[in-house]
């Protein structure tokens, strides 16, 4: 087995001289990003809860977009996704994000269609 | 006739010749497209998650409000315990990433420490999830369930904070006691009855005019609506009883099926983590008896390897849906 690691993350622009290096500068940038999360879940600005882009909460939004960049260096670099053949990761990733996005869209569309209905039909839960 | 061959290729189980389709070996192919499946059912579970809540957008549950608990400690700490856990089960990931790292190189003793803190970490985080568990079933401050099954909780109108069903009800001589097998049909058990009955509740809050009742609904500002004396007073006609903590039918915090999903979800994931450390744990003997030495790598290391950061990716999700947005 070859083990020839890709030594470099953000497209190039971070550089590392061995791969035990790179595990660590991984880490340091995941402990990063977490705790951004902690403290923006913490003070909740009121800019980015009163914003909504999409039905969403800019907040909500700024959330989920930072939890799928963990989830891109945890599964490239630590899974070393980036050191296997492109098929084989395409095949990995893209089948899960198509069925996932797919579901998704479909539950919460039918959730929000429920939602109106309790809210503006005739079937109460508060009674 | 000594046929025992133990060499590098004998577990590989491609019959094509050498050449490995996609240049993956079967065993790890095979480990990615089983996490392919699993990560599939998470998301399955995470979605029926996003379509409860949607549902009933305007009532769920704030999670700040409901994990606020630090072990050792008093007061009101929301995120801190959980972001603590997130970053121990990343933190065993990496140890696990310099084990597979080590067994590249053949480093035996390095890959026998790294996998024993993975171990480790992975321990720290199934104990941390039973505490939370513990603490959520347990509850807080206790509430009331209306007759439509909706959680009032309690606040102090003066200071805005929340008021513990013990801060203010009053105990009425002669309310129904614990049923007990010996005073009655030996078959009808009965659970454990809360603190307080409805009416000590009520009685309290009439006695104290510092308390006021919030209800679940969340207003424009993104917080809990509050009701004036006149309303809660009202409110509190509607209450059939005391909750307090969580389970899968009543939950002191609000929707039931916050409660649901969590137990259900956060119990899968933990299920996973634990069955994670079994494994590690199998596979961190077989490194100090020296299997992979004698097969001439450690291939095995970086499959278990795979499905502890998986159990760590899951996490960063559950984390995400759960604890922040």
């Amino acid at each position: 087995m070859a083990h020839a690691h890709k030594l470099e993350i953000f497209r190039g622009l971070w550089k590392f001289k061995n791969n035990t290096q790179k595990i660590w500068g991984v880490l340091a940038f995941l402990t990063f990003i977490t705790a951004i999360e902690v403290i923006l879940g913490i003070i909740k600005p009121e800019s980015l809860t009163g914003t909504s882009v999409l039905g969403m909460k800019l907040l909500n939004w700024i959330f989920i977009i930072l939890t799928l960049v963990k989830a891109y260096y945890i599964a490239w670099d630590f899974m070393h996704l980036r050191d296997e053949k492109s098929a084989f990761r395409r095949a990995i990733v893209w089948t899960p994000i198509f069925l996932v996005l797919y579901l998704t869209f479909i539950l919460l569309t039918e959730a929000d269609y429920i939602y109106n209905v309790y809210k503006d039909g005739f079937v109460t839960w508060n009674f | 006739m000594s046929t025992t061959v133990t060499t590098g290729t004998e577990e590989n189980v491609w019959n094509g010749g050498s050449h490995q389709p996609l240049g993956a070996s079967y065993g790890k192919m095979m480990m990615w497209f089983f996490l392919v499946s699993d990560a599939l059912t998470f998301s399955g579970f995470l979605a029926a998650y996003g379509f409860s809540r949607f549902k009933f957008i305007e009532t769920w549950p704030i999670a700040d409000e409901v994990f606020t608990h630090v072990p050792f400690t008093h007061g009101s700490y929301p995120m801190i315990y959980v972001a603590l856990m997130t970053f121990i089960l990343i933190m065993s990931s990496v140890t696990m990433v310099l084990a597979v790292d080590a067994g590249h190189k053949m480093q035996k003793n390095k890959v026998i420490w790294y996998m024993f803190l993975t171990v480790i970490g992975g321990a720290i985080f199934v104990g941390s999830q039973a505490w939370e568990w513990n603490t959520f079933i347990k509850g807080d401050k206790g509430a009331l369930e209306t007759k439509g099954g909706r959680i009032l909780q309690f606040v102090k109108a003066d200071t805005g904070e929340r008021a513990a069903l013990s801060d203010f009800a009053v105990a009425i001589p002669g309310e129904r006691a614990e049923h007990q097998s010996k005073n009655g049909v030996w078959f009808y058990g009965e659970g454990s009855l809360p603190s307080y009955t409805v009416n000590e509740v009520v009685k309290g809050f009439k006695a104290n005019s510092n308390i006021l009742v919030r209800t679940e609904t969340i207003n424009e500002k993104g917080h809990k609506t509050l009701l004036s004396r006149e309303e809660s007073l009202a409110k509190l006609k509607s209450a059939t009883q005391v909750v307090e903590g969580a389970n899968l039918i009543h939950n002191e915090y609000g929707s039931r099926l916050f409660a649901d999903f969590f137990f259900f979800i956060t119990g899968f994931h933990g299920f996973h983590v634990l069955s994670g450390v079994i494994i590690n744990l199998i596979i961190f003997f077989n490194v100090v008896l020296g299997t992979y030495e004698r097969r001439g790598h450690y291939e095995m290391v970086e499959k278990v390897g795979l499905y502890w950061h998986f159990v760590d990716l899951v996490w960063v999700f559950v984390f995400t849906f759960f604890y922040l947005v």
